[in-house]
């Protein structure tokens, strides 16, 4: 009984998944079929891989506010790129390395500057929204090439290209947060800061590195809804931070670091993902979805809990 | 000669939680103007006791009796109108308020509808007085030292009319001039009729306020005597359950060469020119004050803190180190005094913990860490230092404080370190566990390694060290081999007076 118990408290949000979709099919017949799924899961791969670098920042005990901005911006700069020269490859490095940058921003000011990665990033979001702006001169720019939408719209054997590269994205994450030092040095570093340095890691190069990981994350996040929509709003993304930090908490990892997995923020953002699909087949209204994800959020947030009492 | 009542009494008190029998058929008495010691190993049920004496936990056998009437406590406001108040190890006043907020937290003065400062200040500044306690009662808790906020939860339960106070453990974050006040303010208590109970690990403590001592192990009460006529053997071997032949084992091993040298170290104004050597196979004891500047040295030297001028040498070469992993890469440990706050990552497990500060020996071409690799050292230390443990697996934070410092210990071990600078090596640790301690610092001295070993607890100091270097207000004061070491020489070089 001790034993079903805890395996039902381990797979609890996979349980929290499936009986969503149960109830889902129940209610609407069109839920359960391949190309519906497909599409849930193309339309979850944005916010997966935003908050597959989102958990990285978690695990420390850290928050990345500045994702939407830097999904903006590397999708506007990847865009005009392919509008001047058309060289898909230049765009995705490009908006890798801005990503990467921008991440770096945020981790030296947070471990250097030893300051709060809430208020850090904050102002991150607003800089970097304002910079797409700019950049932009506030309006979208579209005329992409079919080279680059392929990326946001091509199917491999049947599979969307943005759940490949989800995919892709989650097992090397997977791999790095369970299999190697830099994995394990996330987990103590957000248990325990003072303890981690007093073991000889260089904690302030940890925390650099995750919010690279996010900023990257965010940026080929940008790639995917540029390419899929074929232009690059300046609005795009925002709001995005919200959903992913969702994901991540629905997903059992703790705000307060050192506890979660990324396996858990896959099916999060899949909850999230699933509801959304849900209630649109269910026609219901959008005002009304809104009330219901946060209720969700709070619900599967007591019961998490509840649990570890 | 006819006993007194007691005004406390809890008879045959059984508690179980899901799976473990925490206490099984323990008794307490405390006594009107007396302390009553309560003494027993780490999980002996000293907390859980104490927990259903505050109304925290409900008991599931037994009777409880104030002033000879028995009485139920079914919550903590129970046992607060019944005057049981309980001076915890963390302190709980709120650090943001005002001495005299805190006071009346809850009890607050009104006058009308709004609150009546004027007079809670007055009746605190009475209060506090007669307490010899000259601070103004407006000041922030925050800006008190650890012993002032005692002193203020202290008078906090006095002011609530309480008959019986508990004290768990609370010299552990005192210095000694504030265990000396605090000593002081048990007398008055005794002298205006308070019933103390008094739990401690520290046996000079014992003998000096108590008047009698309950001892529980395993769940089950062993016995009460009268501190007068017990001796410190016995009191431990009720603890223990079997003889110590000898508290600290001690083991002579040849001095070898020079393996850390100090020159002039200093820091700001807090360390001052500080010059020391350590050898090989030699335990170097350093004694001092709280405050006086001794785990500042310690972090200097492994590269936490940055030194404003001086030197250190390894083997004769000059080291330079800037960070913890500087420190460790020339071969130094440092184990923190405080393990949960500088030392162990709760959230980890006994294995991750571990191997924390060596992962890169277990990691493969591809960056892989190799588990088996890993489990298979975590296994072989945790037979080698007895670690105590379900499984590696485990989570480190529900293995006992002794348990805790040997995982510590071997963590460190694995990084083959030359020099192991240790911390109050044994705060929050149980009797027996102790003593193990001890025997894996020898076994590290008989392997020729150097210990720095820094302790507030005078019998460790004297019983361990080889060498005592003792510290004042950031200098060395003086160096005393072990064969001419007592109490009052290092007394008197740690509280700065030059022979």
């Amino acid at each position: 009984m001790d034993k079903l118990k805890s395996v039902i408290i381990k797979f609890k949000s996979l349980i929290g998944l499936l009986a969503l979709c149960v109830i889902i099919s129940i209610i609407t017949p069109r839920f359960l079929n391949v190309n519906n799924l497909l599409n849930v899961l193309t339309q979850v791969s944005v916010n997966a891989v935003i908050a597959i670098g989102m958990s990285y920042v978690i695990l420390t005990g850290g928050i990345d506010l500045s994702v939407g901005s830097i999904l903006a911006i590397t999708g506007a700069i990847s865009a005009s790129i392919i509008v001047k020269s058309n060289s898909v490859f230049l765009a995705i490095i490009a908006a890798i390395i801005i990503g990467a940058l921008i991440g770096a921003f945020n981790g030296i000011i947070v471990s250097k500057g030893k300051i709060q990665p809430f208020i850090v990033t904050l102002a991150a979001m607003t800089i970097f929204r304002g910079v797409t702006y700019v950049y932009t001169n506030g309006t979208p720019i579209s005329g992409l090439g079919r080279d680059f939408t392929f990326i946001g719209n091509a199917k491999v054997i049947g599979i969307p290209f943005p759940v490949v590269i989800t995919l892709i994205v989650f097992l090397i994450a997977y791999y790095i947060i369970n299999e190697t030092r830099f994995g394990r040095y996330v987990y103590a570093l957000g248990g325990n800061e003072d303890s981690t340095r007093l073991s000889g890691i260089n904690t302030d190069r940890i925390k650099m590195i995750v919010y690279i990981v996010s900023g990257i994350a965010a940026a080929i996040s940008g790639i995917i809804v540029t390419s899929r929509i074929g232009s690059a709003s300046p609005n795009a993304g925002s709001g995005y931070e919200l959903d992913a930090i969702a994901a991540v908490v629905l997903g059992g990892t703790s705000l307060s670091g050192g506890e979660g997995s990324i396996t858990g923020t896959i099916i999060g953002a899949m909850i999230i993902g699933v509801l959304n699909n849900g209630l649109n087949l269910m026609n219901v209204s959008p005002f009304y979805q809104s009330i219901v994800k946060g209720l969700v959020i709070l619900l599967a947030v007591l019961i998490d809990k509840r649990n570890k009492k | 000669m006819q006993e007194k009542m007691p005004i406390l009494e809890m008879k045959n008190i059984s508690k179980s939680f899901p799976g473990v029998k925490a206490l099984s058929g323990v008794n307490l008495r405390a006594f009107s103007g007396e302390v009553m010691a309560l003494l027993g190993e780490n999980g002996a049920g000293k907390s859980t006791l104490m927990k259903i004496l505050s109304g925290v936990y409900k008991r599931d056998e037994g009777i409880i009796r104030i002033e000879g009437r028995e009485v139920e406590i079914n919550g903590i406001k129970d046992a607060q109108n019944l005057g049981i108040s309980i001076i915890h190890q963390e302190l709980s006043l709120l650090p943001n308020l005002t001495i005299y907020e805190n006071l009346f937290l809850g009890n607050e003065i009104l006058g009308g509808f709004k609150l009546n400062k004027r007079e809670m200040i007055k009746k605190s500044e009475e209060l506090l007085k007669s307490f010899d306690f000259t601070v103004s009662p407006k000041t922030l808790t925050k800006e008190l030292t650890v012993g002032e906020m005692q002193m203020v939860e202290i008078i906090k339960a006095v002011s609530k009319d309480a008959k019986i106070i508990i004290m768990d453990e609370p010299t552990t974050a005192l210095t000694e001039v504030e265990t000396e006040k605090l000593f002081k303010i048990i007398e008055r208590l005794k002298n205006n009729n308070v019933a103390i109970i008094y739990i401690s690990h520290r046996m000079d403590e014992i003998f000096k306020i108590c008047d009698k001592i309950t001892v529980l192990r395993d769940g089950t009460f062993i016995g009460e005597e009268d501190v007068k006529g017990i001796t410190k053997d016995k009191l431990i071997s009720m603890m223990v359950g079997r003889k110590l032949e000898e508290q600290f084992p001690r083991i002579d091993t040849k001095i070898g060469k020079s393996i850390l040298k100090v020159e002039n170290l200093s820091m700001k104004d807090k360390i001052k020119d500080v010059s020391f050597e350590l050898f090989e196979g030699e335990i170097l004891g350093v004694a001092g004050l709280m405050g006086s500047g001794r785990t500042e040295v310690a972090k200097l030297i492994f590269g936490e803190y940055k030194k404003s001028s001086g030197n250190v040498y390894i083997e004769g070469k000059k080291a330079d180190i800037n960070s913890p992993k500087d420190g460790i890469r020339e071969g130094i440990a440092y184990l923190s005094e405080d393990r949960k706050k500088e030392g162990l990552i709760l959230k980890l497990s006994v294995l991750e913990n571990m191997t924390l500060s060596n992962l890169k020996k277990y990691e493969s071409k591809v960056k892989r860490i190799n588990r088996a690799k890993e489990l298979e050292d975590c296994k072989a230390y945790t037979k080698k230092l007895l670690i105590k443990t379900s499984s590696p697996n485990q989570l480190i934070k529900n293995l006992s404080g002794g348990n805790q410092q040997k995982v510590i210990i071997a963590k460190w071990l694995l990084t083959s370190p030359k020099v192991f600078i240790i911390d109050e090596p044994t705060r929050g640790i149980d009797v027996g566990a102790k003593k193990e301690i001890y025997q894996i610092l020898n076994e590290l001295k008989a392997q020729g390694k150097g210990i720095i070993m820094i302790s507030s607890d005078m019998e460790e100091i004297l019983g361990v060290s080889d060498r005592i270097l003792v510290m004042h207000e950031g200098r060395i004061t003086g160096e005393i081999q072990r064969d001419k070491a007592s109490q009052e020489k290092i007394m008197k070089y740690a509280v700065g007076i030059a022979d």
